[in-house]
């Protein structure tokens, strides 16, 4: 096992480190051909991507650094039963049997192993520090969580990727987003990450790649790095990371796919200088308060749309960008210019996604359902990440909780987040979600959604209204 | 797969002036089931154009027989969210063969660029310029002159320069792709899988 060394004598960030480390060749006046250490597969995205491979007569090159899952197009209910929908069953198993005819691992709906793409990949151990990393769907910067490259890529890309472990890139500009100081009561990353998204607009960071770093990030878990790192895309970054501690390691060590052994040692010591040198230069830096930062709620049709939860609706003339889509976009939430957003009712709440699905996520959601019930009218959709995730909800008590407030548990999947599968929230509903887009039919035709952390999702869901989740906190230390 | 090859369009445009136009818009996730790429073209904007029960929603631009072309003019940010190839598939199959904008966002770009769509980013004055040229005039036509880089309102003779990469143009302009380019330096790649730990 060899590790390339790193050049020493100039000072690099950590997103130089990793992607100057994987460039297989310089194309003057073009993109880099870019080493892809690891490659996670959906149904969704791969199989034009293997049709390609068909056409051409050739097959995966390293089917080792290759690992497909069942995620954006499965029920989250009776998932031993042969799928329903025609064209999902058809999806599924075009996925099985391309793995099959390449000799990819494929954990499929009802293995054990199954799950959301971006939770499984960390709990197997097939993120590691250092690696590059990319799927088809745009959510895949969850993975710079890790210290990782890793980035979501279209079908022509998956084609490359599965043909020639390549993939050829522009070197994105770098960014490094500074939040310092302490998190207020009930702050969560996803409210962090809102909040950042919020200040720069969906598209602030497009052609950046982005670092973060500061005292928030450092104090956070990881399932918190990677919902901040998963929400890179929402501001237009192509990805984000968090350059590797004690922490991260404690976390990769021992699991599935990490180096074992002399390996790991060997492994360890090239982690270890993954970070951006103290004089390293950023083409753009920013630095955020952490005690500006309240808890989210968006209000409006991207995921730049977010404000603190007690705040009030912008007028649009306050607004940057066009008024004409700003108030697009608040007439498909029927929602006015200058409206609190604090006591609108709300008809649904998903908890779950690549975003919020971990096991951290729902451990805060029954803190604030633990001894009250379910809103009567509310319909709430709790998926768990994973098969994993799901394990640990039993295993730690959580599902009793969540049942004694009239909750059910559904099973493992993207779900309602893109509404691909049977997970539809109704025309003209509201909906308040964990997950990562409130666009326009995102999570079904019509329907409108409120993103916000799970503990917001929570309140909600007992209240059935739009709620600061510090008064139900309050109250449970009164 | 190699793609058409891109030289010089001239063609009438579609407007769509409205900004953060989403790959969720383009085309929504459930239509995103199929195993081959076909027939994305009919759910191009599906939900923008058409009402629930399949009618076409009148006001919308692509329903307006007024507007045409194989160009489609979008607002700021246009292709933000989803990495779904999908969108870009959706575009072509539709009939546009170029997208205008004043701001792209990346990984729909790469989509397009990969499969023969030209993204041109222009500056917001111009495309204001080019908005209000085919309001003026929905025959209004567009040169889109790629070895040039260069796009003109026919009408005004006002034109501005775009960006693009040197690789990139030389596939679009030839239909090659970047898997052909790679397999050729497959060699390259292996070696560095060698010393590259899984």
């Amino acid at each position: 096992m060899a590790y390339q060394l790193l050049n020493a004598t100039m000072s690099k960030t950590l997103f130089d480190k990793v992607w100057d480390s994987h460039v297989v060749q310089h194309i003057e006046n073009g993109p880099d051909v870019l080493f892809i250490d690891r490659h996670l597969v959906h149904e969704v995205t791969s199989p034009v991507a293997f049709l390609g491979l068909k056409n051409r007569g050739i097959k995966v090159l390293y089917p080792e650094r290759t690992f497909a899952t069942a995620d954006h197009n499965t029920p989250t209910r009776n998932q031993h039963l042969p799928v329903k929908d025609k064209l999902s069953a058809n999806q599924l198993k075009a996925l099985e049997e391309n793995s099959k005819a390449h000799n990819i691992p494929y954990w499929g709906l009802g293995h054990k192993k199954n799950g959301i793409v971006h939770v499984i990949g960390p709990e197997n151990g097939i993120t590691v520090p250092g690696a590059t990393i990319v799927c088809g769907d745009s959510h895949t910067s969850t993975h710079g969580a890790f210290g990782a490259i890793a980035f979501g890529i279209g079908t022509s890309e998956v084609e490359m990727v599965l043909s020639t472990q390549c993939i050829m890139q522009p070197k994105p500009k770098r960014m490094r987003i500074n939040v310092d100081g302490a998190l207020s009561k009930a702050v969560t990353p996803k409210d962090v990450a809102l909040f950042i998204i919020s200040q720069l607009t969906t598209s602030g960071a497009t052609g950046y790649f982005v670092e973060y770093a500061g005292e928030v990030f450092r104090n956070m878990s990881m399932e918190g790095r990677m919902t901040v790192c998963n929400l890179s895309i929402e501001m237009g970054a192509r990805g984000g990371m968090i350059a590797p501690d004690d922490k991260t390691f404690e976390y990769i060590k021992g699991r599935e796919y990490t180096p074992k052994g002399q390996d790991w040692d060997t492994a360890m010591e090239y982690w270890k200088t993954l970070y951006s040198d103290e004089d390293a230069v950023f083409d753009k830096e920013l630095s955020f308060n952490a005690s500006d930062i309240e808890p989210m709620i968006t209000y409006g049709t991207n995921p730049g749309m977010g404000m603190g939860i007690q705040k009030y609706i912008p007028l649009a003339e306050a607004v940057e960008g066009g008024v004409a889509t700003y108030k697009k976009s608040l007439e498909y939430m029927d929602f006015n210019e200058g409206e609190a957003m604090i006591g609108k009712p709300i008809d649904f709440v998903f908890l779950g996604s690549c975003t919020n699905g971990r096991i951290e996520d729902f451990r805060a959601f029954a803190s604030i359902i633990k001894g009250r019930k379910k809103a009567d009218h509310v319909t709430a959709w709790l998926v768990p990440g994973s098969h994993q995730v799901e394990a640990a909800i039993k295993e730690e008590g959580i599902l009793d909780v969540l049942q004694e407030a009239g909750f059910e548990l559904r099973e493992p999947g993207c779900s309602a987040c893109l509404a691909m599968n049977d997970d539809k929230i109704p025309a003209g509903k509201y909906a308040v979600s964990t997950s990562n887009r409130n666009f326009e039919g995102r999570q079904g035709p019509g329907a409108r959604t409120l993103l916000a952390s799970p503990l917001v999702a929570a309140a909600a869901a007992v209240t059935g209204k739009v709620t600061d989740p510090r008064e139900l906190m309050e109250e449970a230390f009164a | 797969m190699a793609y058409d090859k891109f030289n010089i369009l001239k063609s009438s445009a579609v407007p769509m002036p409205i900004e953060n136009v989403d790959t969720d818009q383009i085309i929504p996730a459930r239509f995103l089931k199929a195993t081959e790429r076909k027939g994305f073209g009919d759910n191009l904007f599906r939900d923008w154009r058409y009402n629930s029960d399949d009618t076409p929603k009148e006001h919308f631009v692509l329903n307006n027989p007024i507007y045409s072309g194989k160009i489609l003019v979008g607002g700021k940010n246009f292709g933000s969210g989803s990495s779904r190839e999908h969108a870009a598939w959706a575009v072509y199959d539709y009939g546009f063969r170029c997208v205008v904008s004043s701001f792209f966002a990346d990984i729909f770009r790469n989509n397009c660029l990969n499969i023969g769509v030209l993204p041109v980013q222009v500056s917001p004055e111009f495309l204001d310029k080019i908005f209000t040229a085919i309001e003026s005039n929905p025959n209004t036509e567009l040169e889109v002159n790629l070895p040039e880089q260069k796009i003109t309102i026919l009408e005004t003779g006002e034109s501005e320069s775009f960006d693009i990469n040197g690789y990139k143009k030389q596939n679009m302009l030839n239909g090659f792709d970047d898997i052909d380019y790679l397999l050729n330096i497959k060699n390259d790649i292996e070696e560095f899988a060698e010393k590259t730990p899984l």
